[in-house]
């Protein structure tokens, strides 16, 4: 039986978090109350989405210190666990994107795939950008406008009217138009995370030595650029586009992934073996 | 061989940057367009201490823990089944023409109950609600300070304009006889009864829509528009001369006088002689 231990912890941790969310509007709870752009454990410690925060602030408004120490609190977080683990453990529109994924390969749309040329994985990077530069020549934090992010989990929370829409219109985009198309291409929010993951403290480690080449991880990965290193070197996954979910880890017959931390000497160690080799 | 590998990959270096950067222009204007268009919602009314529309569209984070206060306040229960009501605080949802995710109030789905504690404003975490301006003289919270829109009566369908005895939007309005105020009237019509006009009085008007929830007509006669909408506005160049405080405005200025030959036989001036200003 394949493990699925990481995917049914990240579905226990995304759904419960929802809930908690859900039950601070419904019931009154104090756990987890607000939503994304700023959110408030037992109504004391804030927590706000960074990059909400980076677009507030370019928009020129001076936001309270409880958004600007919520940022930073989630910014620290995510140097610790991973930058895109927000992607893979939080965020809601994961469950619709991996659900497209996991039915394009049950119906074996990955095969005839079309290339979308003009679709790049490094779209995303250009929209943080201009989503950036959006809300600074119109006034208003453009991401927000249409994040289908904070739509879903308004949705989930205050109901969805119209806002579904959006949700399946992801769906439809991931399941019949580009592989991973939203979240390993466009999403900016997920770009922001991976700014702060290509630094983040844990990370998934390959040991090239019990690895057998089999390549489950790749098909699995939705980021599969990021094992680049698979069946070829020893070292950690260092691309902060990796969202740590732990599918690799999970699907692994060979015991060759696991987490770990990243090692910081790795890069100096490389150069010398190189000099060395010459 | 080289060379030519060379200048082909910085012809191709060349057209892939020109490419990103004319897409990313060509989405900027697009997302641009979208966002100026659906941030223009001029007939929303927001929650008590809201900034200025386009200050609070800045300003809100849109976490809904405003929404969230308001429907889970303690007050917020039905008298008769004991359970909780719908909060006034709704989250713009997509196809609600109002920016997405900010916070809003309908006053004929739920109007604002003006909680003396103001849930909230104070859980507000970016400033799109403004504490300060909602305290007092005492420096304290204060809900009376709302501005968060005007009543405005149609006379036309306002049937105590007809003459009907109807006082139920000043008896709704939770600052009764100061927001609203009842004028009396001769009705000339009957020449024996009078009119009961409700008459909104601006600078008290909190603008939280329970007369416009309460008027009995089948389209409600009276309605709380938006500031910016309800209000007109004289303009600076108008000095009230009998308002000494207005009139300090003018302190300074020099009279200017202009002579013409028709300004040699003056008019008669009955009408402003022996008149207190």
């Amino acid at each position: 039986m394949k493990n699925l231990k990481y995917l049914l912890l990240r579905r226990t941790t995304q759904i419960g978090l929802m809930f908690l969310y859900f039950a601070a509007n419904a019931y009154g709870w104090n756990i987890l109350a607000g939503t994304f752009g700023t959110s408030y454990i037992f109504g004391v410690i804030p927590l706000a989405d960074p990059y909400t925060t980076l677009q507030v602030l370019a928009t020129g408004f001076v936001l309270a210190t409880d958004v600007l120490l919520g940022a930073a609190i989630i910014t620290m977080f995510y140097f610790v666990v991973g930058g895109r683990a927000f992607c893979s453990w939080v965020c809601p529109i994961n469950m619709v994107t991996d659900l497209a994924n996991w039915l394009r390969r049950k119906l074996d749309l990955d095969k005839e795939e079309v290339n979308y040329r003009f679709l790049k994985r490094s779209a995303r990077y250009w929209i943080m950008v201009l989503g950036i530069i959006v809300s600074a020549l119109i006034g208003v934090a453009a991401f927000e406008v249409v994040s289908p992010i904070t739509i879903m989990q308004r949705g989930i929370v205050f109901g969805f009217g119209m806002g579904g829409a959006v949700v399946l219109a992801i769906f439809l985009f991931d399941l019949f138009g580009v592989k991973n198309g939203w979240c390993g291409h466009l999403c900016p929010l997920g770009a922001a995370y991976s700014v702060i993951g290509s630094k983040s403290l844990i990370r998934v480690k390959h040991d090239h030595e019990a690895c057998t080449n089999c390549m489950d991880c790749k098909v699995v990965c939705p980021e599969n650029q990021v094992l680049h290193m698979v069946n070829k070197e020893s070292i950690s996954v260092t691309d902060g586009e990796c969202t740590n979910c732990g599918r690799c880890v999970d699907v692994c017959n060979d015991n060759a992934l696991g987490f770990g931390i990243r090692s910081f000497g790795s890069s100096v160690l490389k150069t010398e073996e190189k000099a060395e080799t010459k | 061989m080289a060379d030519n590998n060379h200048s082909n990959g910085r012809r191709n270096f060349m057209a892939t940057t020109v490419q990103s950067v004319g897409l990313a222009a060509l989405g900027g204007m697009l997302w641009s367009g979208y966002t100026d268009s659906v941030k223009a919602s001029p007939l929303v009314l927001r929650p008590p201490g809201a900034l200025k529309e386009e200050d609070f569209l800045t300003a809100c984070i849109k976490c809904g823990l405003c929404a969230e206060a308001c429907v889970n306040r303690d007050t917020n229960v039905d008298k008769e089944t004991g359970l909780q009501r719908p909060g006034t605080l709704q989250m713009a949802k997509g196809g609600d023409s109002v920016l997405i995710g900010t916070p809003y109030f309908i006053p004929t789905e739920v109007p604002c109950y003006m909680c003396e504690e103001i849930p909230c404003v104070p859980v507000c975490p970016s400033g799109a609600l403004d504490m300060s301006s909602l305290l007092n003289e005492k420096e304290e919270l204060d809900i009376n300070k709302a501005t968060m829109g005007l009543a405005v009566v149609h006379k036309e369908s306002c049937i105590a304009f007809w003459g009907i005895q109807c006082d139920a939007c000043y008896r709704a309005c939770p600052l009764m006889d100061v927001a609203i105020t009842l004028e009396y009237q001769k009705n000339d019509r009957t020449g024996k009864h009078a009119f009961l006009l409700p008459i909104v009085q601006d600078h008290a008007c909190t603008g939280c829509g329970l007369c416009e929830i309460a008027c009995v007509t089948e389209e409600p006669a009276i309605f709380v528009l938006p500031n910016d909408i309800a209000k007109g506005k004289a303009g600076d160049h108008y000095v009230k001369g009998w308002d000494a405080k207005d009139q300090e405005r003018v302190a300074d200025a020099k009279g200017q006088e202009t002579m013409t030959e028709l300004s040699k036989k003056a008019a008669d001036d009955y009408l402003n002689t022996e008149v207190e200003y």
